[in-house]
């Protein structure tokens, strides 16, 4: 028994091996390595009381068992070491409670920050919106589905890889107000050490201040449904110069996808995209054969709304439908995607209406 | 069976029942008998533990390399779910409550339960309950995949339709526990032998005195939670909904005020236990006995101000979030305390390992490892790292499976000789301990690494550098449930037949229930014992 | 003590069939349910019929059966310990139900309304609810489309006084029942239980009337946003806890006219008269916290 939890110890402090990690991440901001450091203290006091405490109950198994001629004594109480063994304990804890606290409130601070972002869960991706900038756009995941089911040779970035990872500045403060779009999801990168949940009608805060450049990965910590295990977290990190070209970008590129939306498709054109963005964006719910899961997701197929007026169909697919999974992807997709989904939809998927709609449409 | 003599006034002209159990399917249906009805419960419980033992396995073997493998995310999440609620309230308390009805009026000297026929009634709502539990997953949209925690709005809004009979079957086996509960609690209070003083009653029964009234303070208030979202899915309140001035947080709230003291439910009648065992097989009066009532009471008491930290990174005020972490960590004094107790009990004692020992020192090691671990997430910053990760997942089975089950087996190999009049196997016992001992840990050690290293919780597929310790832990799990196969043969061939057992059974064991032959006769104590 | 032999009751049928009760009113309510919100038929309501039936048979089987044990003498001072033991607990239970309510009730008015509002900790939350402004009882909802608050509430001192005049009254004159009772005057036990019946039915009544009112006038219903959520679940659960005490008050009164109970050994009555001022207390907690303030 002993053999076995020194092993198990020791695994824990080895140093952390790529493949073997086997403790906390270190982390990238004051923050993260103030809650490590504190981790590792508490860590340490219990590896000490434990050795201490299995110490005397395993010299006591060894000496004091009956084969080796043991005779039981009969003391049963003593208020000495009861008042000892209390009192110690609670001392310790406030020595932990202390360091925790000031870190605690550290955490809370989320004043004079330098950058605003709106986060917004969403099943499943994350909808991010500078306040201060006129930028706002969803992250998916973007592994691809045959490396999930396990047709293609899965990645090193697998399952934490995302179409568009959020981007902010190094060494500034970065505010993040965390909110939902339909149940409760929560942020997490544990590099930064920042987890908020995202509540559905309330914002909760939270901040960091990152200080390498880099690219860091996290995940959806809070179970929100069926992809709850696909909704990944990237952040880049980026020099401050860096962070100014990449906002100027994006302006740039809203320009161009406004253009996009006013030209005419043909009909095989939409339907063609269409099919992608179903894969991307749809088929998590209603499946990739638009059969959908009856109970919780209707079929595309032969579906009323699909095969019915065009009008009712692209008014759900823009608006959602209230109360239910059902999300209005109006902000989530481009006008050139929201009329080759539904072009898709009705011509695809076992329907086929016949009827088409252009992103000039949609737009209206 | 029928050797007492007792001479009770006759109920009409029927007096088979009071000397042995009445004959076929009514005996168990029928039933007023504290054994019978203690026997159903341990059957159920273990016919729970198999079936959420399953579940484990399904998710253990979807999660043994990354990847899609076996089930649809959307299966995953019920397994997960199904596997948390089957195991709390189908498995370990219900295997609790059948250890109480057996051991309760034996360790006080009551010829039987306060309520009898109220008792089986507590117990024949727990069949109906999980029907209707676990009939759910063969419904349109599946079984309730929302967490054995279910927050809203995932488990109102975004629902499938069976939640609705979750809700409806919850709320029996809700009745099911405050009826139960009830009756331990009037048992306790009002049938104890004469001299059977409360600061003499067995430290089991004391402790399940305490479980019993956080039972009744906390199931109601888990009804209260479902009847909202009753209310919330069918009847367009706006409990869970900020569009309407509710908050999904309050939710979480008031579910915690239930879930926090609910997991001291299932551990307090395990110090009990422990309680039992270790001074009979170190052959030394338990130390502290006074401390040890002290501190289950304490215990309980600071369980009902500690629920918000499952909720560290909800956004709570920082007050609040200080408040909690504080009190959470006040609960490792208490606690301390008994394990102190228990060390200082085996020090300079007369030991021998026979397998309820065995099972109850694994208890004490890796409970304790588990309490390690609670502590460590009740520190509020830190638990921003741990939260909703493996890392807690490993916490809650350390406490839970080398903790509360454990405790359990202990007590079956303690117990059973008195139930059967049959010695158990020692060499299958030993075999099953080391079994479990290995598979326990190889499951829920490497648990820790994945999840300090990042692995969330109630996912069906993870990053690659999850990859090893996960097969690590699905071996483990495999292990540990196919031993279970040996304790369940043992058991088997126990009752059927195997070596008598003496009244005592066990050299060093102390209290009532050693004093009646083996095994205990139907009714016991029907005039109570002398106690001084 | 004075029993050398206890009273261990015979095998009974009552518990399993009031099992297969619950379990099939489980059942069907949750089938009755679901098939309402779908706008559908189902069979639910006969499952849930079928249901309450077998509890009817049972609940009339079950006291049946024990009250003929009673007037056997097959209890004694023990059991009717644990009799109380039982009752004691049991509304302990239901105080924590009511419990779970009245921290749902608080917690909205000091905490989620005022940070939707945009006050205090949570107070950023506002950005997601332009315009709103925190205020109780809560009459203009974050999202009036989705919970259309209602055009004004109960006031408290019409109605609701009265009914909490009438409540504590009927506390009182069930305890003049009782003390009759142990005086043995059957006479004066039989007016003070029947004045207390009549008191609690037009504390039901006016009850009823006020939710008419609600919903007729004030537009105040339980879709109303969480202002008429908590009131209609406080006020509704009490309102049922007092139509279940009522009948057991009648049955009490029924057993009385058939000449049941002595002064020394009247457990069931005493039993409906706890429970009584359980549901007495219970209004006096709504009446100021969901009525007044
Ligand atoms: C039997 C069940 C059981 C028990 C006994 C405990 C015991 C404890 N638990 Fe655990 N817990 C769970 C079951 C249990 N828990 C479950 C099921 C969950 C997850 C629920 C879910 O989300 O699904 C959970 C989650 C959980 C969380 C939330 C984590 C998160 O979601 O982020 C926290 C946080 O504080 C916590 C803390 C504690 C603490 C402090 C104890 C303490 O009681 C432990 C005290 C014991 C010791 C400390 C060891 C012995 C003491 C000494 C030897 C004395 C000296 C020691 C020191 C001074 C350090 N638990
Ligand atoms: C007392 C409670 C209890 C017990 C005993 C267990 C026992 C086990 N649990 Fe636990 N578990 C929970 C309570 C418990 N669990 C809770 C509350 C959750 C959280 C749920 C949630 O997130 O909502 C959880 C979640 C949980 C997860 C995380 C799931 C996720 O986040 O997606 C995992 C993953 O490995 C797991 C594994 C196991 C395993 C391998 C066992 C093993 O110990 C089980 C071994 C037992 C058996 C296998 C059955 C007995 C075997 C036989 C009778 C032999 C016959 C068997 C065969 C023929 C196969 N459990
Ligand atoms: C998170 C899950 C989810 C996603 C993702 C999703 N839907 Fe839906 N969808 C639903 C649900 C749930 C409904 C049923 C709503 C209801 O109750 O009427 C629905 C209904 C529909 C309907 C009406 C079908 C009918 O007959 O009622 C159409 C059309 C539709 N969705 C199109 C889409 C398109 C196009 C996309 C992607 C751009 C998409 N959905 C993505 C969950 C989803
Ligand atoms: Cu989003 Cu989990
Ligand atoms: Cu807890």
């Amino acid at each position: 028994m002993t053999k076995a939890m020194v092993l198990a110890l020791s695994l824990f402090v080895l140093p952390a091996k790529a493949d073997w990690q086997v403790n906390m991440t270190q982390g990238v901001t004051e923050l993260s390595r103030e809650i490590f450091d504190l981790h590792m203290l508490i860590f340490w006091i219990c590896v000490v009381i434990g050795v201490a405490v299995f110490g005397v109950m395993f010299y006591s198994i060894f000496k004091h068992r009956k084969s080796k001629g043991a005779v039981a004594e009969h003391w049963h109480e003593n208020t000495t070491v009861e008042v000892i063994w209390t009192v110690v304990p609670f001392v310790i804890l406030i020595s932990m409670a202390v360091p925790a606290t000031a870190t605690l409130i550290n955490m809370y601070d989320t004043s004079e920050a330098d950058v605003d972002i709106q986060v917004t869960g969403y099943q499943w991706k994350w909808r991010y919106q500078y306040l201060n900038e006129d930028i706002d756009f969803f992250s998916n995941l973007s592994t691809p589905r045959d490396e999930i089911n396990n047709v293609q040779v899965k990645n090193s970035n697998y399952l934490l890889e995302v179409d568009k990872p959020l981007v902010i500045p190094v060494n500034k403060k970065v505010r993040f107000l965390i909110t939902s779009n339909d149940v409760i999801h929560s942020w997490w990168v544990p590099n930064f050490a920042v987890k908020k949940d995202a509540i559905p009608g309330f914002v909760n805060e939270s901040w960091v201040r990152v200080e390498e450049p880099g690219i860091y990965r996290g995940q959806c910590t809070e179970l929100c449904g069926k992809e709850h295990g696909f909704m990944p977290i990237v952040v880049e990190v980026k020099a401050e110069a860096d962070y100014a070209r990449w906002v100027a970008d994006q302006k740039a590129m809203k320009l161009i996808s406004a253009g996009a939306a006013s030209q005419n498709y043909a009909v095989a054109d939409l339907i063609a995209k269409g099919e992608g963005v179903y894969n991307a964006a749809c088929a998590g719910c209603h499946q990739v054969n638009g059969q959908g899961m009856p109970g919780a997701f209707p079929a595309i197929t032969a579906s009323a709304i699909a095969t019915g007026p065009i009008q009712k169909h692209l008014d759900i697919v823009l608006n959602g439908k209230a109360g239910t999974a059902m999300q209005a992807f109006k902000q989530q997709l481009s006008a050139v995607d929201l009329a080759a989904v539904v072009t898709f939809q009705r011509n695809g998927l076992g329907n086929s209406v016949g009827d088409s709609i252009q992103p000039s449409a949609v737009q209206q | 069976m029928a050797t007492v003599d007792i001479d009770l006034p006759h109920v009409k002209d029927d007096d088979s029942h009071h000397h042995g159990p009445a004959k076929g399917l009514g005996r168990w249906l029928y039933t007023t008998n504290h054994k019978d009805i203690g026997s159903m419960y341990l059957i159920f419980s273990l016919c729970m533990f198999m079936i959420g033992g399953m579940m484990a396995l399904v998710i253990r073997a979807e999660l043994f390399q990354p990847g899609l493998q076996l089930v649809e995310p959307g299966f995953f999440n019920q397994m997960t779910t199904m596997h948390g609620l089957i195991m709390v309230f189908g498995a370990v308390m219900p295997a609790f409550v059948g250890l109480a009805n057996w051991m309760v009026p034996l360790q006080i000297g009551a010829p039987d339960m306060a309520l009898p026929r109220m008792n089986n009634w507590s117990f024949w709502i727990l069949p109906f309950a999980f029907l209707i539990l676990l009939s759910s997953l063969f419904m349109p949209g599946g079984g309730p995949n929302f967490g054995w925690t279910f927050y809203a709005p995932l488990s109102t809004t975004y629902a499938p339709d069976s939640v609705t009979f979750f809700i409806f079957g919850v709320h029996i086996m809700g009745a099911s526990s405050i009826m139960g509960a009830i009756n331990i609690i009037a048992t306790i209070l009002n049938m104890r032998a004469p001299g059977m003083t409360m600061m003499k009653l067995p430290l089991f029964v004391w402790t399940w005195l305490i479980t019993a009234f956080l039972l009744i303070a906390v199931m109601p208030v888990l009804a209260g939670v479902v009847t909202m979202m009753l209310m919330d899915i069918h009847f367009g309140t706006s409990f869970f909904n900020a569009a309407g001035g509710g908050d999904p947080v309050l939710f979480q709230h008031i579910f915690w005020f239930f879930g926090h003291p609910e997991v001291y439910i299932m551990i307090l009648p395990a110090f009990g236990i422990i309680s039992e065992i270790i001074p009979t097989f170190a052959r030394k009066r338990l130390f502290g006995y006074s401390s040890m009532v002290y501190a289950v009471a304490s215990i309980a008491l600071l369980s009902f101000v500690v629920w918000a930290h499952h909720m560290f990174t909800v956004g709570m005020p920082l007050v609040g979030e200080v408040f909690f972490m504080f009190a959470t960590m006040l609960i490792a004094v208490p606690t301390g305390v008994k394990v102190f107790n228990w060390i200082a009990t085996m020090f300079r004692g007369s030991m021998t390992f026979e397998t309820p020992m065995l099972f109850a020192l694994a208890f004490v090691v890796l409970f304790t490892l588990g309490g390690f671990s609670g502590l460590m997430l009740a520190i509020a910053p830190a638990d921003f790292q741990y939260h909703d990760t493996y890392f807690v997942v490993a916490h809650f089975h350390y406490v839970l499976v080398p903790g509360a089950i454990f405790s359990i087996m202990a007590a079956a190999y303690y117990w059973l000789p008195k139930w059967t009049g049959h010695v158990l196997n020692e060499t299958m016992g030993k075999t099953h301990f080391w079994l479990s001992f290995v598979g326990v840990n190889l499951t829920f050690f490497p648990m820790h690494f994945v999840g300090l290293a990042g692995m969330p919780r109630r996912i069906p597929d993870y990053a690659l550098q999850f990859a090893d310790f996960n097969s690590m832990a699905s071996v483990g799990a495999f292990i540990f449930g196919f031993s279970q196969l040996v304790f369940i043969y043992n058991v088997v061939q126990n009752v059927r037949a195997g070596q008598k057992a003496t009244d005592r059974v066990w050299e060093g064991a102390h209290g009532l229930e050693w004093t009646v032959p083996s095994p205990a006769p139907y009714h016991t104590f029907s005039t109570p014992p002398k106690i001084d | 003590m004075s029993n050398s032999t206890y009273y261990v009751p015979e095998q009974s049928k009552w518990p399993i069939l009031a099992s297969i009760a619950l379990g099939l009113m489980a059942y069907g309510a949750a089938m009755t349910f679901n098939a309402m919100t779908a706008d559908r038929e189902s069979t639910g309501p006969f499952v849930l019929g079928g249901g309450f039936l077998i509890l009817f048979y049972v609940i009339f089987g079950w006291f049946g059966q024990q009250i003929e044990e009673e007037a056997q003498g097959l209890h004694n001072a023990q059991l009717d310990g644990s009799y109380r033991q039982g009752m004691l607990w049991f509304i302990f239970s239901e105080v924590m139900f009511f419990a779970a309510f009245f921290g749902a009730l608080f917690y909205v008015r000091v905490l989620s309304v005022p940070w939707i509002g945009g006050e205090g900790a949570k107070g950023v939350t506002n950005m997601l609810w332009d315009g709103f402004e925190a205020t109780w009882p809560l009459l203009v909802t974050p999202d009036m489309k989705q919970f259309p608050g209602a055009k004004g509430v109960i006031d408290p001192w019409h109605l609701p006084l009265l009914n909490t005049a009438l409540l504590i009254t009927s506390s009182v004159t069930v305890t003049f029942a009782h003390h009759a009772l142990k005086d043995n005057k059957r006479k004066a036990l039989e007016f003070w239980m029947a004045l207390t019946i009549i008191l609690a039915a037009v504390f039901l009544y006016f009850q009823a009337t006020e939710y008419h009112e609600a919903y007729a006038e004030l537009g105040l219903t339980l879709e109303s946003g969480i202002y008429g959520a908590t009131f209609f679940m406080l006020t509704g659960f009490h309102g049922f806890h007092v139509l279940l005490g009522t009948v057991m008050l009648f049955t009490m009164l029924i057993r009385c006219f058939d000449g049941h109970f002595t002064p020394g050994n009247h457990f069931a009555f005493e039993a409906v008269c706890w429970y009584w001022h359980f549901v007495d207390v219970v209004w006096v907690g709504l009446f100021l916290f969901v009525y007044i303030l």
